[in-house]
């Protein structure tokens, strides 16, 4: 009875926090005259005024394309390439110095190269997104490979399962909890990086509003526009988390079933 | 080839080959400068006041947002994470806050603290928090429930307990995430000088862009990945020496 109690309280306390936390800043902002604080109930019907659904063609969709296409770009790329590097030592060892160096040139930096080689359009904010979120899947596409169980590897081997079947049937689904782990970091990657290429070089998009309302000074557009990153990054990370679940299915039973 | 020295073998083979390529035409040399002459403006640079400035500048912003957001979100982890109830109230409010891209706030920042170092730090300390109260919480809460309820029950108080137990246990978590958390603020401190203009490594790759000095921003670039890698290689040589006694760091097992 105690128990079931505090597992009441506790989901209780785990929903009424976030709403107490609005309706502080909700109350605490009400009267705000302080410029750069506009009251949230400003933000809100700001809000709804421009994302509902004003800008949502001219500059939402645009975002979310170049950040799917570089996402998508970046996912069959880095799977590809994991499962080569993972199958063959010696092409990973070669590979090794490149990738730890390319990995750890912190993003934006590479940011002036794309505008230089590629312009300041579409494709170099999907080349610079792409480019990004290629690295943690990569990685992890090889850990997954490198990790995979001996026995199943060498039962595969036995059953003369080879080629295609052994990289798509055997390897592939094995590997996938660790390539969805890599997926999820350049998800959250490839929002930041559609921000930032947007506030460098833009003429429309989210980041590119963002930037630009504060530049003008109209702070109530700037908030509802930080207001709709951080609703955008929230659902993104949770739309992933479902389909993962759903995906890795099979992978959560057998485990369950073989811890018994 | 033996294995030995295939890292070296593609090392040179792909500089061999960014050299040669724009030379013969293939890369458009305005774009592709040979590598060469790059490395050679980045020797030149080693000698220059103003490259060290700037690196000191970006290292500045790095260890003072990946210090704040240290000196934050370590005890508040352990404070949320010790205590079952305080970990679900804040969950919600956590799982809602984490993923907002920190980049977002960049306008804010510039409004709040200007254009200068300040913002440059909020800005790292805001994205490695997050890293750092999520790797700690996940480590507080990893304790063997074994070991804690012995402790208990040789009556160990619950400050003993934290720093026999809870602690011990939740250090490889924290190490890890100091790691991340360490690339975050390099990323976050290298965005705000391109984006805001503070002064350091990001603005510099900038304006040598914009200068048109292709060589410079290409220098420029390798040096930030050279900056990537020491900083990385320092935490993983730092994490092996703290944690030599935990199973992660033992040879011939898959380490984090």
């Amino acid at each position: 009875m105690r128990r079931s109690r505090r597992r009441l309280l506790a989901t209780g306390l785990e929903l009424a926090v976030p709403i107490l936390v609005l309706v502080v800043w909700g109350l605490a902002s009400a009267g705000s005259d302080t410029y750069y604080f506009p009251p949230l109930t400003e933000i809100l019907s700001t809000f709804a005024d421009t994302w509902l659904f004003e800008r949502v063609g001219s500059d939402v969709v645009p975002s979310l394309v170049r950040m799917g296409l570089g996402f998508g770009i970046a996912v069959v790329v880095a799977i590809s390439a994991g499962l080569l590097l993972g199958l063959s030592r010696r092409s990973r060892r070669a590979a090794a110095p490149i990738v730890e160096f390319l990995r750890a040139i912190p993003p934006p930096a590479l940011l002036p190269f794309a505008i230089l080689v590629i312009g300041v359009g579409d494709s170099m904010k999907v080349f610079i997104i792409a480019f990004v979120c290629v690295w943690p899947i990569l990685l992890n596409t090889i850990d997954g490979v490198t990790g995979v169980d001996p026995t199943l590897r060498e039962t595969t081997r036995v059953y003369g399962i080879d080629g295609r079947d052994r990289l798509l049937r055997v390897m592939l689904p094995a590997a996938s909890p660790q390539i969805f782990a890599g997926m999820r970091t350049s998800l959250s990657l490839a929002l930041i990086l559609m921000v930032i290429s947007e506030m460098v070089a833009s003429t429309n998009g989210i980041g590119y509003f963002v930037l630009q309302s504060q530049r003008t000074f109209a702070i109530p557009e700037m908030w509802s526009g930080i207001l709709l990153l951080g609703i955008l990054g929230y659902t993104l990370n949770g739309a992933f988390v479902l389909i993962e679940r759903r995906v890795l299915r099979w992978h959560r039973g057998a485990r369950a079933s073989a811890l018994g | 080839m033996p294995d030995r020295i295939l890292p070296w073998a593609s090392v040179v083979g792909v500089l061999a080959l960014f050299d040669v390529l724009p030379r013969i035409g293939l890369l458009p040399r305005d774009h592709f400068p040979p590598i060469s002459e790059s490395l050679g403006t980045l020797g030149e640079q080693l000698g220059e006041a103003s490259f060290w400035e700037a690196v000191g500048n970006t290292l500045q912003g790095w260890a003072l947002g990946l210090g704040i957001a240290a000196a934050l979100a370590i005890p508040i982890g352990i404070v949320i994470g010790s205590s079952g109830l305080l970990y679900r109230a804040m969950r919600g409010l956590i799982e809602f806050l984490r993923p907002i891209p920190s980049v977002a706030l960049i306008p804010l920042a510039i409004l709040i603290y200007g254009t200068g170092l300040q913002s440059k730090v909020f800005l790292a300390a805001f994205a490695s928090f997050w890293q750092l109260l999520v790797a700690t919480l996940y480590g507080v809460q990893d304790v063997d429930p074994v070991a804690s309820d012995t402790a208990r029950s040789f009556g160990f108080s619950r400050v003993q307990r934290l720093f026999r137990v809870t602690l011990p246990s939740a250090v490889p978590y924290i190490a890890t995430g100091l790691r991340i958390a360490s690339a975050v603020s390099l990323i976050l401190t290298v965005t705000a000088e391109l984006v805001i203009g503070s002064a350091g490594l990001g603005r510099s790759i900038n304006v040598a862009r914009s200068g048109g000095n292709e060589e410079l921003m290409y220098a420029l670039i390798i040096s930030t990945g050279v900056l990537g890698v020491l900083l990385n290689g320092i935490f993983v040589r730092a994490e092996r020496r703290v944690l030599h006694w935990h199973p992660s760091q033992r040879p011939g097992e898959v380490g984090a």
